[in-house]
């Protein structure tokens, strides 16, 4: 990175450029970078809420974007939530004390029988990169554990993930379980993972399957926004 | 290159050799034998050793020229998901005693090949596992594949260059030759970006490289099929290997079932035997009743010409995304301000 460019001063740019530089730097994990123009926003009165849509957020979407139509891969993608979380830890408690409002809140565990996280903890990075607020329940997830915090921490989304062909009909146990109860249509159902597809997740009653952690983020903006009534 | 030492045993049976059987799935068999999903298959090494070698004599009675052990979870990082990780070289050893007793008995030469399987964790600088960590969790592991009598480490489904060179140093460190696949499930690379191509040129760069290299799992044969040929592609002289799915999973009536039948894995085999493949073989979903019609296609059907992407598309069915990163016909990078300066 020893070039000609790094006596780039992000506080020299204006709010349009700081903005279009944050997503090129997101986009490029440059977490330090990010750390800065996120206090240089705040200084600018920008709100947390407003740093966190219009320019994190924003620079996260086209890393997805970009990760789904196999132009990044997971190393990159991994960088840029890196540099994406520096940011937020500046803004977590500023959002909270501002009241601003939330994105959503999912519950994410790797079902019961299934010790396999590597998607899981991807899409849980993609997640609070857009925003989300996680709460991660680990791998061998039983159905009481996903429906019991679900309804404790209010969730919207429950996540499902799974690797293994013969954990992977679990995911229907919780979804009846959800039904039984009464709680289906309470909350947005996800599944995804390796050997899952769209068929798997309609055949089950999931709200959607994902295919990789960027089209969960789209899938969940969209079914959140779609439950909103004047969105 | 120590070139004096005696070549291991699977370098001298491909010597003789035109193509060599692997075998098939290990997971979806031993769940059949009652093994209860979240349970960890390594544990049964010690436990159900019977069960070990039915599996293993599965394939041989298939015609299987090389079976896997049951170590794909055999290093520490893995184990420790089943509070076993103090118990890394007497579960590998046992794998590999079982198989070195079922391979001995077969009547023919067949590999003992010492599976070792991704640590399941990200490597620094992303993740937390340090490459001196890795080398030495594979190290562990190679140790008690070769006490038990492997013939080689067969290092498989990686996803990140830093875990392959890794496990490789780790199987050399043991004194193991090693063979090393990877999965190549997105979009035609790994997980982690590498294509064919560069898995192709990198074992060429490696200290000690392996005897045979190539690709396992991914996302159905043709796939599979468009990544060995990436592998043909770059010429170099190493074998290679491919050992795919027996198709895509399907749900069916409550439970799961792979959608390649043993007449569809006959043709991917003999396809992946027209490429220049060496070591053939399948993966998940992939039953003895498969291994005997790869066999049975092989050693009757004719060698062909290398296939065209479009003949595979046309035998085995279509690709899961356009391009597998080693043309150009792939999404191209973004237009970026750039006052940064894009990195190379």
């Amino acid at each position: 990175m020893s070039d000609d460019n790094d006596d780039l001063v992000l506080s020299n740019l204006n709010d349009t450029d700081l903005c279009e530089q944050m997503m090129d730097d997101l986009y490029d994990g440059l977490k330090d970078e990010i750390e800065e123009a996120v206090r240089i926003l705040l200084d600018r009165k920008w709100t947390p809420y407003d740093i966190l849509t219009k320019s994190l957020v924003a620079g996260m979407q086209i890393v997805g974007d970009d990760f789904r139509d196999g132009i990044l891969f997971v190393p990159e993608v991994l960088k840029a939530a890196q540099a994406m979380k520096g940011g937020m830890f500046i803004l977590k408690p500023l959002l909270v004390e501002t009241g601003a409002p939330k994105m959503g809140k999912m519950v994410i565990g790797t079902v019961k029988g299934d010790i396999h996280d590597i998607g899981k903890n991807l899409v849980a990075m993609m997640m609070e990169g857009a925003g989300f607020e996680i709460i991660d329940l680990g791998i061998n997830t039983e159905a009481a554990e996903y429906i019991g915090t679900a309804e404790a921490e209010g969730a919207d989304i429950i996540g499902m993930s799974a690797l293994l062909t013969t954990t992977m009909p679990y995911m229907k146990t919780v979804i009846e379980s959800l039904k039984s109860q009464g709680l289906r249509d309470k909350y947005i159902v996800l599944c995804g993972g390796a050997p899952l597809n769209e068929e798997f997740g309609k055949a089950i009653g999931a709200d959607a399957y994902c295919d990789d952690a960027a089209i969960a983020v789209e899938t969940a903006k969209r079914l959140i926004a779609a439950r909103q009534p004047n969105a | 290159m120590t070139a004096a030492q005696t070549p291991d045993a699977l370098t001298r049976l491909l010597e003789t050799r035109e193509w060599l059987l692997a075998d098939g799935a290990t997971g979806t068999t031993l769940f059949n034998m009652g093994l209860e999903s979240g349970d960890s298959p390594e544990l049964w090494n010690v436990d159900r050793p019977e069960n070990i070698a039915a599996l293993y004599q599965g394939a041989v009675d298939a015609g299987s020229d090389i079976f896997l052990t049951n170590s794909f979870g055999g290093t520490a990082a893995r184990l420790k998901l089943h509070n076993a990780e103090d118990r890394v070289f007497e579960l590998n050893k046992a794998a590999a005693e079982i198989g070195r007793k079922v391979a001995d008995a077969a009547g023919r030469p067949v590999i003992v090949a010492g599976s070792m399987g991704p640590t399941g964790e990200i490597m620094e600088p992303m993740g937390a596992l340090s490459y001196e960590a890795a080398v030495e969790m594979f190290y562990e592991q190679a140790k008690g594949l070769k006490a038990g009598g492997a013939d080689v480490a067969w290092i498989e489904t990686i996803s990140a260059p830093e875990e392959y060179t890794a496990a490789a140093e780790g199987a050399a460190k043991a004194g193991l030759a090693w063979v090393g696949t990877m999965s190549f499930d997105t979009a035609g690379r790994t997980m982690m970006g590498v294509t064919s191509a560069q898995l192709a040129d990198m074992v060429e760069k490696l200290p000690t490289p392996p005897v045979a290299y190539g690709a396992n799992c991914g996302t159905g044969s043709s796939d599979l099929m468009r990544t060995v040929l990436g592998f043909a592609a770059q010429g170099n002289e190493r074998p290679f290997i491919a050992k795919g799915n027996a198709g895509i999973p399907r749900y069916m009536d409550g439970h799961i079932h792979y959608d390649g039948t043993p007449e569809l894995m006959a043709d991917y085999a003999c396809m992946a035997r027209d490429a220049g493949a060496r070591i053939i073989g399948g993966c998940c979903g992939t039953t003895p009743e498969h291994l005997v019609a790869m066999k049975a296609a092989l050693e009757t059907r004719p060698r062909g010409e290398r296939p065209t992407l479009e003949q595979i598309v046309e035998t085995l069915g279509a690709f899961s995304s356009a391009s597998d990163g080693t043309d150009d016909k792939g999404p191209s990078a973004r237009e970026r301000t750039g006052r940064r300066g894009r990195r190379s």
